[in-house]
Formats: structure tokens, sequence, C-alpha cells
């Protein structure tokens, strides 16, 4: 199975500018109280760390920072071919009360939201947990929205949407590929 | 991702699999510093704990990692089994198998019992020490403390000190080192080294080195690994006491003064106190022993996620 370019969704300016204003919602919705901003591996994690920026500048608060790993928590270990890499879970303590901002790139399935709220759980009783996605492409497998969307968008099943983030991909970019036998 | 269904030696993993293992193993330490310290990943898997020798720090290690795992992890130590009725190793194997567990860890005064239940069973075998062979657990999580506080697995004076000669944990671990290409040094009274210590050594000259004297061994070495002087293997005198066993062979803190300042002193219990080590070394600051009980709770975490995870039941 091999993926080819179908189109490009954003462009450096897009992604960032899109980051900027994901940023800004999430501190007009939760002003004033204590927000830890968690992205699950991998592209979840720089956004979480390019958002806290943005809501620190602004914000009365410095948001925290965690990372999260789900691989522990699939649903789907017995099934998969290939043993996930588990990588280095790092929420911050007594997140008990706080408003917890989940932060992925793509929101497709919810399969994965759903083993993050699991993991997430296991750490204490949050106030709040609210997800925030760069893309919605639909096709949900389970009753899970995102409160904060970058961009929402029509796909079909064969389509995979790929976001490149610089910190791992070494551009900023959105694109949607398409896999071919 | 492990090439074999079973962990039965060091001697068979490459570089990239131990270092899998590892990386895996330090993933997963988060997990025992939780509020709640399980997560779901192995639900519905049962490991079984068959220990024909006595261990408490093994056995209860395998058994928090596989309980942390969310595992059902079942006990079975001879005296209470078919095995004080007669029944043999490979009946008990083929039991086991039969009632579908998918992992079972094994400690057995046999060199290669593990082996033999690996080629006999659909479960995943693990060797937690089999006679004078192997315990790659403990050399794993020797890696582990080893990498964490010195940052590297290369280039390292390891000194291996003690009874050599009764010691599995001495063999995993020379296997484990040299193949990272650090120099370990093993020392001992020549009643205490294996039989067949020429041929270790010659078919790893570069890396592997033999010493007497304690001094030498330890001289500029970032790692002193003490061995426990194993009492209920020496069916005759290897040494004339106790007291001229320590003279000798025993660490005090005027004989860590030979190695690096930095260096970290490590035995993989339980510990002889006076034998083989003094308590203010055992207890001082260059002891890690305590950081080696938590790193093998991870080591073998992982190596339960890597065995019984999506890889054990895909096929």
């Amino acid at each position: 199975m091999t993926l080819k370019l179908n189109y490009q969704l954003m462009n450096t300016a897009e992604v960032q500018g899109t980051l900027d204003r994901l940023a800004n919602e999430i501190l007009n919705a939760n002003d004033g109280r204590p927000l830890v901003l968690v992205g699950i591996h991998r592209r979840g994690v720089p956004m979480a760390q390019r958002m806290a920026a943005v809501i620190a500048a602004k914000a009365h608060k410095e948001p925290a920072i965690g990372v999260l790993d789900i691989n522990l928590y699939r649903d789907d270990l017995t099934r998969v071919a290939f043993q996930p890499v588990v990588r280095r879970t790092d929420v911050p303590p007594n997140i008990d009360d706080t408003d917890v901002i989940l932060i992925d790139d793509v929101l497709y399935t919810g399969r994965t939201i759903r083993a993050a709220l699991d993991a997430l759980c296991d750490f204490g009783r949050m106030r709040s947990i609210q997800l925030a996605v760069m893309i919605d492409r639909g096709h949900r497998e389970l009753p899970i929205e995102a409160n904060f969307i970058g961009k929402r968008i029509a796909t079909k099943d064969n389509e995979v949407v790929e976001v490149k983030l610089t910190e791992i991909d070494g551009e900023d970019a959105i694109y949607v590929m398409e896999k071919s036998d | 991702m492990l090439k074999h269904k079973d962990l039965l030696g060091i001697e068979n993993l490459s570089t990239d699999e131990i270092l899998e293992i590892l990386n895996t193993a330090e993933s997963l330490q988060e997990v025992s510093s939780r509020p709640i310290k399980k997560v779901p990943t192995l639900r519905g898997k049962t490991l079984i704990n068959l220990f024909f020798e006595a261990s408490t720090r093994t056995r209860t290690s395998f058994e928090i990692a596989g309980k942390r795992l969310s595992a059902d992890v079942i006990n079975i130590s001879p005296a209470t089994s078919s095995v004080s009725k007669g029944e043999t190793l490979i009946d008990t194997a083929r039991t086991l198998d039969a009632m579908a567990a998918d992992c079972v860890v094994v400690r057995h005064s046999a060199s290669g019992a593990p082996a033999i239940l690996a080629k006999l069973t659909r479960a995943a075998i693990v060797n937690a020490g089999d006679g004078a062979h192997e315990h790659p657990t403990q050399a794993l999580l020797d890696a582990l403390t080893i990498r964490q506080r010195k940052g590297t697995l290369s280039g390292l004076k390891v000194a291996i000190i003690g009874d050599i000669s009764h010691s599995r944990v001495a063999r995993s671990n020379v296997h484990l080192l040299t193949k990272f290409h650090s120099h370990v040094w093993l020392c001992s009274a020549p009643t205490l080294m294996p039989v067949e210590i020429e041929k270790m050594i010659d078919e790893n000259r570069e890396y592997l080195h033999l010493t007497h004297s304690m001094k030498d061994a330890v001289a500029d070495a970032d790692v002193i690994m003490m061995l426990r002087v194993q009492f209920e293997r020496m069916s005759e005198s290897f040494f004339p006491s106790v007291r001229e066993y320590f003279r000798y062979y025993g660490l005090n803190l005027a004989r860590v003064q030979g190695a690096k300042p930095d260096v970290i002193i490590m035995h993989p219990g339980p510990i002889n106190r006076g034998v083989e080590i003094t308590s203010d070394v055992a207890d001082g600051p260059y002891s890690v022993i305590l950081d080696q009980v938590s790193a093998g709770v991870a080591v073998r975490m992982a190596i339960l996620y890597l065995l019984m995870g999506a890889h054990g039941s895909s096929d």
C-alpha cells in the first residue's frame, strides 16, 4: 500500500494561524481557571507547547503542560500486528479540580480519545476535560466530539490526513493523502 | 519488536532488542509513581510465576509488574503444587499451557529448564534464573540502572566481584555489557571462578578481563557490582572462613576509594552484610541497590508488555 498526495489542506502560515486561534478560543472559554494542556503523543505534544506559549502571553495564569501516551489503554492491542512503542507519559501532579485540555492532531474514529480519557481519569478527578484538535475528519465510531476544532473536513475512508509540524517533521503543513494498492 | 516468543537469556538478544526493552521500561517507570499504580494494558492475560527455587524479590517483582499492567497473576511454588507429588517439569508445563496461561515465569535450579519449557508451550516463557546459566531480567534491570546513572552502557569499566562460579547474574551481565562494548572485570578467588572461565575469556578477549586482585578490579571502575556469596549452593568449602573471604573480596569504604569518584555500587540482593559488603557501603551515597529494585519492576513490566501484548496473540 502506498500513499499519494490528494491535496494540501494548510500551509505554514495557516497551521500557525489555526493554532493561535485555537489557543485564543481555549483561553476565552476558560480564563481565570487553572488550565492544563495535555498533548497526545506524538503531534499533540508540540501542538500543546505552542498553544501554551500563546496562552501564557495573554492569560493571568501560565498553563501547565502534560504529555500522554495512550498505548497502554488501546482497545486493539491484541489485534494490531506491530507492538506499539510506548512513550513516556508525564502528567503534572495534582490535576484534581483543574480544567484539562486534551490535544491531538486529527479526530477520526474517536478511539484514541476514548483511550486518552481512560488514561487521564487514572490521574485524578479533573473539573473538566475538553478536547482540541487540528482537524476533524468525521467517521466517528464512538460518541465523542471536540470542543475546539481547527478545521472540519469531509473525507473518504481511503484518505489519510497528515499533519506535519516543524518539531517532528521539519515543516508546518497539512496534507490529505489517498491510499492506493 | 522482540524476535522470539520467550525471554530465555541475554546471550541471544541483539543490542536493538535490549534497547527496546530498556526504552519501554523507562516509559513504564512513570506508572509506578502514579496515585493509581495500574494500567489496563494486559487485562485478561494470565501470568504464572513458577518458582522451583526460593525467591522473594524476583517473584514479588514479577507479581507487582504483572498486576500494575492488570494481568491476572498466579504464583505456584513446588511445595504446594503437584511437583511435590512427582509431576515432571514437562507435565507441569503442558498442564499450565492447557489452562491457557499467556506467560510463565520460571525459576529452576537446572540450567536450560526454561528453554525446555519454551519448546513445549504456546505461552511465553520468561527465565527468572536457571541454575548457573542466566538471569536475564536481572542483567536488564542492572543495565537500566547503569544507563540512568551513567547515561550510557558503552565504554564503561564494570567490576563484578564475588561468587562468579555460582552466578547466573554475572553471566547475564557479562553478555549484556560486552555487547555494548563496556569492559567487564571479573574478580574472585580461584575457587569461586567457573570451570569454563578460560573459554569465556577466549571468546571475548577484548572486553572481558579476569583478576584475583580486588584492587585491580576496582581501580578506576565506573560500576562495582558485588555478588552474594551463595552459601546454599556450596556443598563443600570454597574458602577458609567468612572473615578471610571478607578480607580479600569484601567491599568496604576504603576499597571504594580506588574507583572513579562517581562510581556506583550495585548488588543483586539479598545482601550478606559483613560478608561481601559492609553496611556503610551498602547504605552509603554510592549505593544504587534500591534503584535496582525499582528498575526491576519497570523492566519486568516492559518484558511482559512486549511478550504478551500485540505480538503475543496477533498470529
